[in-house]
């Protein structure tokens, strides 16, 4: 993802709203870079799946412009967009066998039967179903149905797939299986993938970049890593991963740090957005990273917490204190130190580093919790 | 235990209740299937029908019917106009079906009661208004009158039984289709129609019954020439009570039940196709 890379698919200002009243999707711009996996991440009712739709051509933009390989495709129908797309319930066509269903968009297209032969057993084969023509979708188990459904996706070689969630209906082992497999087929054919998901695990495991949805607009766009390491405001904080949220007022601003008065006491963190001395924002730490009971002076934020309960999960212990007067504030510490180091309802020293605390831009009064 | 035994008596009340509606429902059409096999000309059952002598049946009002020329052409006559009539029928009920299944559609209820209007409206009032409209068109006492008349009476059938079954259908097939570059008329051919099929072949199969039992608007449109069979038993009963009557009747009775299991059988077929 260093090389100057195409444009491939671009959003411009895009709004959507069904009924003239509700907004949808709200004035959204958004690029889509050639070969990439790129995935639309958002709460249901985010307006990720109409993103999607709008550039299947399912649904029409209200205002603003979608545009294809530089092409404004507003007046495009579906059929001649040539865009393959994986549905959430796959569609097959349950009257058809697996072979009828790949043949159709080749049939579509006026191939000769010979090569449509051929093709549908390079795709069967792409997706690890060989032998599999003569069946029906309905004789299938889901994870196979799933892979009909990515085969006829890309059977027809679409330069774009979009797939809504498509991987919601199986049971967690087989999703883990099947996003390693549309990560490698993706991979190895070299198509652009527009994918959508309210699952942020799956979106950190599978795309090159995430496109953070909440109430219509994007909150971020970035690689997972980055996302997780750097958000930029406090929903996408909350959304990825679990995150402490510490909210106070800028006291002073010192290059790339600034100090925040939370709850009487003054946190310095990270300044990963502009901000100035005055400003509302919220602090987020990691949950993994707060040193529980650290070495003093070992961490540039240091503060008394009270444990209010622990919950041992195997592999870890999650305590949950009050810090800075913030209650629900959440450490995660290995398990190597024994259950029982620490107690329930005791006081101890919590620490993190300077750059461990980040300083986003709070959510607006519109946006509201979780 | 008693409260058993109680169980047990009101469940043969139940039965001998059901049977007793059934046979109530039942009676007057079944009476008239023996009675098709009298031998002598009455409508009622001979001595020698009730002590069941095989010479008191026979067949000779169905071999009548079919030496007579004129229920023979009310035969071709009624299969013509059914034909024509249910063709007619099922595309429009089937396009109609498929274009009120758009939640986009504006009007939608408006113009599914209009399309359904036919089947509560009294035909006497059908019929009547009809052979005034199509007497100024020329239509009265023409087969495409007639035609185009059964078919506003059997469109409903197919717009009720198609859009039950699109209720089941799942709108992301035509979508699908859409995505992997077929036209509306392709994705129609491949797609929607071998899964609505139960539903269209029922509603042409009620279509055709409508049509084929129908009398009133063929006494207002038909002619002469357009007498049907139902037309041509109404003539029969008012001119030569004769139970020739009979054996027609029981025929159709016959090809009635044989729709009915046709339908039944469409019916558990489009079930138990998975979703």
């Amino acid at each position: 993802m260093d090389s100057p890379q195409k444009v491939h698919v671009e959003f411009e200002g895009v709004s959507k709203s069904y009924d003239g009243r509700t907004v949808v999707v709200r004035d959204l711009d958004l690029a889509v870079y050639e070969g990439e996996f790129l995935t639309l991440l958002g709460p249901s009712g985010s307006g990720k799946t109409t993103c999607l739709m709008m550039l299947a051509g399912f649904q029409t933009p209200t205002s603003g412009t979608i545009r294809i390989g530089g092409r404004a495709v507003d007046d495009l129908p579906p059929r001649k967009r040539d865009i393959g797309v994986v549905f959430q319930n796959y569609a097959l066509f349950p009257h058809m066998t697996v072979g009828e269903n790949l043949s159709f968009p080749l049939e579509v297209r006026g191939m000769e039967p010979r090569q449509i032969r051929e093709r549908v057993r390079g795709a069967l084969e792409l997706v690890r179903l060989e032998g599999l023509e003569g069946r029906r979708p309905g004789e299938l188990s889901g994870g196979q149905q799933q892979r009909v459904a990515i085969a006829r996706a890309l059977v027809f070689e679409p330069a774009l797939v979009l797939m809504d969630e498509p991987l919601g209906a199986l049971d967690r082992r087989l999703r883990e299986e099947m996003q390693y497999e549309v990560r490698r087929i993706q991979r190895r054919l070299g198509v652009t993938v527009v994918y959508v998901t309210h699952d942020q695990q799956e979106a950190m495991a599978m795309s090159d970049r995430v496109a953070v949805f909440q109430r219509g607009r994007i909150e971020q766009v970035a690689p997972p890593e980055a996302l997780y390491e750097e958000p930029q405001r406090e929903f996408v904080a909350r959304f990825i991963g679990d995150n402490n949220l510490l909210r106070g007022k800028v006291v002073g601003v010192e290059g790339d740090f600034c100090r925040v008065e939370v709850g009487g006491q003054i946190v310095t963190a990270f300044r990963v957005v502009p901000c100035e001395v005055g400003d509302p924002v919220s602090v987020a730490i990691r949950p993994e990273r707060v040193a529980v009971a650290p070495e003093p002076g070992l961490y540039g934020n240091e503060f008394d917490a009270g444990i209010d309960d622990i919950t041992f999960l195997g592999d870890h212990l999650r305590l949950r204190m009050t810090v800075c007067d913030t209650p629900d504030f959440i450490a995660k510490i290995p398990n190597i130190v024994g259950h029982g180091a620490v107690l329930e309802g005791d006081r101890v020293r919590v620490g993190w580093t300077l750059t461990d605390g980040r300083v986003l831009e709070p959510d607006g009064p519109e946006t509201g919790s979780k | 235990m008693s409260g058993n035994s109680w169980g047990r008596v009101g469940r043969l009340g139940y039965l001998a209740y059901c049977s007793a509606v059934f046979l109530f429902l039942t009676a007057p059409i079944l009476v008239i299937v023996p009675l098709s096999f009298n031998v002598e000309p009455y409508f009622t059952f001979t001595e020698g029908m009730l002590s069941l002598d095989p010479q008191a049946y026979s067949l000779r009002w169905y071999r009548t019917v079919a030496e007579d020329p004129q229920w023979l052409r009310a035969l071709a006559n009624s299969l013509v106009i059914g034909f024509a009539a249910t063709a007619l029928a099922t595309a429009l009920g089937t396009l109609a079906a498929l274009g009120l299944s758009n939640p986009a559609m504006p009007g939608r209820s408006l113009a599914m009661s209009l399309l359904i209007s036919p089947m509560v409206t009294p035909v006497i009032i059908s019929a009547a208004g009809m052979f005034f409209f199509y007497s100024d068109l020329g239509l009265a006492q023409t087969y495409p009158g007639l035609i185009l008349a059964h078919t506003a009476l059997g469109t409903p059938f197919v717009v009720i039984t198609v859009t039950a079954t699109l209720s089941g259908f799942d709108p992301n097939l035509t979508r699908a289709a859409a995505s992997l570059g077929a036209g509306p008329v392709r994705t129609f051919r491949r797609v929607q129609l071998p899964l609505i099929a139960p539903g269209v072949i029922s509603g042409a199969l009620f279509a055709f019954a409508t049509s084929f039992d129908e009398v009133v608007t063929v006494l207002f449109i038909g002619g002469l020439d357009q007498r049907t069979i139902p037309r041509q038993m109404w003539a029969g009963i008012r001119e030569q009570i004769s139970p020739a009557i009979l054996a027609v009747a029981t025929v159709l009775i016959a090809f009635a039940l044989l729709l009915m299991v046709v339908v039944e059988w469409l019916r558990r077929r489009g079930n138990a196709k998975p979703a």
